[in-house]
């Protein structure tokens, strides 16, 4: 009977390790380290900030609350990040961050930025 | 007994009080403004009181909102700050005694501010909605409004508006962004009081997305950069009846246009006795313009993509500051043999650089170092380090004697 419970244990501690690994390296990406999430964040707010506002209330470029964003696709958000829009002074980033980051940053967009 | 407590308190909290009034630079020691400054703190809404004699901050004021991109102009008597910030405030600090003497929120989104000849308007250019704003430079009630509407009448149709600065004859110079106009606001006829309007010439389709401007130091001359084109805009205010004349038509982007992390900052454009030292647009280089006709005579190689370029006030030298990611440094040139001959690392994020009045010293801010260090323009050593709290734009009260600044 102990061994059983020993067994059944074991068998759902693997389920819950594999469940856990599969969550955490979904995509094949790396979770960002809690260090470069603090510069994400900081860049969001200072160097995005300097055009679209340290509250994204806007400025040179648009606003970018989460209000604003409710009604703007995931897609296009990440896509004009990477790659720019030309025409426009909205730089492409994509030499400088990731698509993980970009990701991370959109995220924090759409839930709306705190100081 | 409970009388002497009571007693003891109202002693103790009249000392405390005493004790904070400190910062009240009025009380505690006669004193003029000549060697303060104010240095804008982003992210806390908040600026500090400095003094560039001792290179050591006084004091700080808080609860001026949003203040990225903020900027300061100085009343003539030197004594009160007016500060442009983000989110369409316009604060009045009176920096002798560090405390707010007026704040409005006069709009809902601005960029920048300048005040007249005469220093008894404070102009504020706006994003949202867009257009110029005149204010009382003693009340800050507003005098006049000028919508920068531009197109289709019918539309009302508004232009986000940038560049903004004072010139003689108690003007006012600006672009209009989203427009490509350049617009004077004269307001020397306006009667104290009265309800009359200033008088607006316009400059149309002077080029694509005009993204700031400056003035000559004489006042004579108003230059905006294009954003959406090569070639910058010039127009001479001793003679506006000849409209506006394109010079420098290789300056700007170019064909294979590069991004732009960071706009470069017009204001700071060094100009010298012969030359005129430029921030390249998306490239890693300053660019060296006779000033007599314009040509390009020199491209100097530099760390990244400038965005102050700045002569120090005796023209001897200019200092030049990097768009990000390559933002932890400033670059010095030699305004004689044209070089490179010192490069400094100040910290992460270096916003802002300013001269003391007859630039012995630079005060140059890190925002992301939370610090501003101050060095001798001489042999480069820092003097000082003063901690701040994100520091970005430094303005010193010699500006309030100087046209466009």
């Amino acid at each position: 009977m102990v061994k059983n419970i020993n067994l059944l244990t074991t068998f759902l501690l693997i389920t819950l390790m594999w469940f856990v690994a599969n969550v955490s390296y979904a995509d094949d990406a790396m979770p960002i380290p809690r260090e470069r999430q603090a510069e994400l964040h900081n860049l969001l707010l200072q160097d995005c900030g300097s055009c679209h506002g340290m509250t994204m209330k806007g400025g040179l470029g648009p606003a970018l609350t989460a209000d604003v964003l409710k009604t703007r696709p995931r897609k296009m958000i990440e896509d004009t990040i990477l790659q720019g829009r030309p025409g426009t002074p909205m730089p492409p980033w994509k030499t400088i961050l990731t698509k993980e980051e970009v990701r991370w940053i959109v995220d924090e967009l759409y839930a709306g930025i705190t100081l | 007994m409970i009388i002497f407590s009571k007693t003891l308190l109202l002693s103790l909290s009249f000392s405390f009080l005493a004790g904070c009034s400190n910062t009240n630079l009025a009380n505690t020691n006669l004193r003029g403004t000549g060697d303060l400054g104010v240095v804008i703190e982003r992210a806390t809404g908040s600026v500090s009181i400095v003094e560039t004699t001792t290179s050591t901050t006084l004091a700080r004021v808080n609860g001026l909102g949003d203040l990225s991109h903020a900027s300061i102009v100085y009343s003539r008597d030197e004594r009160y700050a007016y500060v442009f910030g983000r989110d369409g405030g316009l604060t009045k600090i009176d920096i002798l005694k560090s405390k707010i003497t007026k704040r409005v929120i006069q709009s809902g989104n601005s960029i920048g501010g300048a005040i007249s000849q005469d220093g008894k308007l404070v102009a504020v250019s706006n994003y949202k909605p867009g257009g110029v704003k005149i204010f009382n430079s003693t009340t800050l009630e507003l005098i006049a409004d000028i919508p920068a509407n531009y197109g289709d009448p019918q539309k009302d149709q508004r232009s986000k508006v940038v560049g903004l600065v004072d010139a003689p004859g108690q003007r006012f110079v600006f672009s209009l962004y989203d427009a490509g106009e350049i617009w004077i606001a004269d307001l020397s006829g306006m009667k104290q009081g009265s309800k009359s309007q200033p008088l607006v010439t316009k400059f149309k389709n002077v080029g694509q997305l005009p993204y700031d401007g400056l003035i000559s130091p004489d006042g004579r001359y108003y230059i905006a950069g294009l954003f959406g084109e090569d070639g910058l805009v010039l127009l001479d205010l001793w003679h506006p009846e000849k409209g506006v004349q394109r010079i420098l038509d290789q300056y700007g982007r170019g064909t294979k246009k590069m991004p732009v992390y960071k706009m470069p900052h017009l204001e700071g454009w060094a100009m010298t006795e012969d030359y005129v030292f430029l921030p390249s647009v998306g490239r890693d280089s300053v660019l060296v313009v006779n000033r007599g006709n314009w040509k390009k005579m020199k491209t100097i190689a530099v760390h990244g993509q400038p965005v102050f370029v700045m002569a120090r006030p005796d023209g001897r030298q200019v200092w030049v500051n990097f768009a990000y990611p390559r933002n932890d440094t400033v670059q010095v040139i030699d305004t004689e043999s044209l070089t490179i001959i010192k490069t400094l690392k100040p910290g992460k994020a270096v916003l802002h650089m300013e001269f003391t009045p007859r630039g012995e010293h630079v005060w140059v801010s890190a925002r992301d170092g939370g610090k501003v260090t101050v060095y001798d323009t001489q042999n480069f050593n820092p003097i000082a380090t003063l901690p701040m709290n994100k520091p970005s734009g430094i303005f010193f009260t010699n500006r309030a004697h100087r046209i466009g600044l």
